[in-house]
């Protein structure tokens, strides 16, 4: 078990800068989430964790020791890969003590611990097999083993479950809980899918464009997302956004189109703003009931327990999710029905939170 | 896209026995002229039944060209150079394709260019060097004057010399040093997964671990593929054997051969020369059937 802190860390390759100056601090046994979109810097803050990248600028530090120009062998980390990255050429109980057999333990206690760490992941019967051989949640267990064998003090895994079929992928999530749960060391996980995010994390940290947008619980989050980024990253389908500015009594919506009654609350008139509801939090009412948007249905999504109904707002798209037994015609019109506390605001210039704003949302009318 | 249609089965087996025929035909020829006694060989046209004294030729040709040492000669050297290959070149290409240091494009570029010098473009150097390994030593002291200050100073005279003519070390050392297998080894070592790398440094081994717990039992096959390439250019070697082998005791096969092939004027005895050739051939043969399985799969494929 270690804590890690994070301090301005920075990654450039020759010229270009893939990481801008990070600053975290993981607790010890907490299970992180690092997620972002491809590129945005995720895997290189994880592997200049593991000491596979070099630390361009800042430092890491791993229980106060601080680890940059230490070997990945010397930092107590164990890693698994995202394409489990076995050695094909040795058996399932080779592949799990080979750096057992690297650091010199003997070979009877060698295979003693393997034997523990195959019991543990139900991989008894496969010791002798080749990686080859394995089937792909299988072969995930074996890259877990490995990791798991030097009882490391940090775990960190990188995307792992991406290979894998969706059925897998969720059991396999669920497994990687329990393991945690048991054997408490601290863990950075990192993935671009939000469902996976999101049920694994004790605290989860969104990242684009090399920075980090937003650390919280995931029920913070998906509550109070910190920018525009978050806000549409996290959350399926998709947050809807809906560009405004700011006017003498409200807020004009969708080029002039709605209205939206309110508090100017001290922002200037004509300041751009970016309205955000999650498709969730609409309500689907008779079309013409008072305060309702009407909007034209374009397609229903039949998710089977619910449905996403994507309709069009006054040429702007905009998705409802919903789990009414409702099954609007394509075509027709609905009512849309939006409470003030659903309502996110964001500076379209800057893409950060307005919770001013937000606070001073009375009855809309819109 | 494989098509099937009783033409083509017929049209592309007609191809293959064509070309099987061309390839087969002139050893099937030796061996028949091999059995034939010093009369028949000599008709014109031989004939193509084989004779009967196969056996007879087969026993003259080891004795009058003392065969058995000649063979073990040859195995050795042939050996020795395919080893050596197999593992210099896997050195080089791990130096190559793992680590960054300076001069390491210079480096590989050097190594390219030997690919254009082979040994028979540089061998009167190349003979030079063997004739006294330590001459070019020798070269830099005299004219850098340190061997006339050594001299002055203690009045010892500073004379290197080493050399390797008429040695097995003679023989294999120029041969190994080529490029060929380094290449080989870079291109496997290129489709090596970076993770696989990684996975090793996070497993604590360093780099001579990873060499030979990962690496090379990885290159198996490209091992067999080219010790059997090796071990078969090497045994073919005709001019740098002859050229440095005065004494009969370290003669190879191969130019032993030539013992056998009758001179102008003197005695036809084809039939013996054959035999020495059929001899001759036999070792690489069962290298190249003992190895093909792995040769091919070195040569086409990367295991998954």
């Amino acid at each position: 078990m270690a804590s890690i802190t994070i301090r301005g860390v920075k990654k450039n390759y020759a010229k270009t800068q893939v990481v801008h100056g990070v600053d975290l601090d993981f607790a010890s046994g907490e299970f992180v989430v690092i997620l972002g979109p491809s590129g945005c810097g995720k895997s290189t803050l994880l592997r200049m964790i593991a000491g596979l990248e070099d630390i361009s600028d800042g430092t890491i530090a791993i229980d106060d020791t601080v680890v940059n120009k230490l070997e990945p062998r010397e930092r107590g980390c164990a890693m698994v890969f995202q394409n489990y990255a076995l050695y094909p050429h040795m058996s399932v109980a080779q592949n799990i003590g080979y750096s057992l057999k690297v650091s010199g333990v003997p070979s009877a206690e060698r295979s003693q611990r393997i034997q523990a760490v195959a019991r543990t992941l139900e991989l008894e019967q496969l010791l002798d097999r080749k990686p080859m051989a394995l089937s792909g949640g299988q072969r995930q267990r074996v890259a877990m083993g490995r990791a798991m064998i030097r009882e490391p003090k940090v775990f960190l895994f990188d995307e792992p479950l991406s290979n894998l079929d969706a059925k897998l992928r969720v059991q396999m999530r669920s497994e990687i809980r329990k393991l945690h749960r048991r054997l408490n060391a601290t863990s950075v996980f990192v993935t671009h899918d939000q469902v996976e995010a999101m049920t694994l994390a004790d605290r989860l940290v969104v990242m684009n464009g090399g920075r980090v947008e937003q650390v919280g619980t995931p029920g913070e989050i998906y509550s109070r997302p910190a920018s525009r980024f978050v806000a549409t990253f996290v959350g399926a389908p998709a947050m809807n956004i809906l560009e405004g500015t700011v006017e003498l009594d409200g807020l004009s919506l969708l080029g002039g189109s709605r209205r939206l009654a309110m508090a100017r609350a001290g922002l200037p008139v004509g300041t751009k703003v970016a309205m955000g509801i999650r498709p969730e939090a609409v309500r689907l009412v008779a079309p013409g009931t008072p305060g309702a948007l009407s909007a034209a249905v374009d397609l229903v999504e039949e998710l089977g327990a619910g449905r996403v109904i994507y309709v069009d707002l006054d040429g702007a798209p905009f998705s409802v999710m919903t789990s009414e037994a409702i099954h609007p015609e394509p075509g027709s019109t609905v009512g849309l029905k939006i409470s003030p506390e659903d309502m996110h605001f964001f500076s379209s210039e800057t893409g950060s939170r307005l919770d001013v704003f937000k606070a001073s949302v009375s009855e809309p009318a819109l | 896209m494989v098509e099937r249609t009783p033409f083509l089965n017929f049209f592309t087996h007609l191809i293959l026995f064509v070309g099987f025929v061309f390839c087969v035909a002139p050893f099937v020829v030796v061996a028949i002229a091999a059995s034939h006694n010093l009369k028949d060989v000599n008709d014109v046209p031989m004939s193509l039944l084989p004779g009967s004294d196969f056996w007879v030729n087969i026993k003259t040709a080891w004795t009058t060209a003392d065969l058995g040492p000649k063979l073990l000669n040859s195995f050795i050297m042939a050996a020795g150079v395919a080893a050596g290959k197999v593992i210099i070149s896997a050195l080089t290409a791990f130096s190559i394709v793992y680590f960054r240091y300076p001069g390491r494009t210079l480096i590989f570029w050097l190594i390219f260019v030997t690919l254009m010098l082979p040994l028979e473009v540089r061998i009167v150097p190349t003979y030079a060097v063997v004739a006294d390994v330590l001459s070019p030593y020798q070269a830099i002291l005299d004219v850098t004057g340190i061997s006339w200050l050594i001299e002055k100073v203690s009045g010892v005279r500073v004379s290197l010399s080493l050399g390797l003519l008429n040695s097995y070390t003679g023989l294999i050392m120029p041969l190994i040093a080529t490029a060929t297998g380094t290449f080989l080894y870079r291109q496997f070592f290129l489709t090596v997964p970076d993770e696989l790398t990684e996975a090793a440094r996070m497993d604590g081994a360093g780099p001579l671990r990873f060499f030979i717990d990962i690496l090379l039992p990885l290159s198996r096959n490209n091992m067999a593929a080219l010790g059997t390439i090796m071990f078969l250019w090497a045994w073919n070697q005709y001019l740098w054997p002859l050229l440095i082998t005065t004494d009969q005791s370290h003669a190879t096969a191969v130019t032993e051969l030539k013992q056998l092939i009758p001179n102008v004027g003197g005695i036809p005895e084809w039939n013996i020369a054959m035999a020495g050739t059929l001899i001759v051939m036999l070792p690489p043969l069962i290298v190249v059937v003992a190895m093909q399985r792995w040769f091919v799969r070195g040569l086409i494929a990367t295991e998954k």
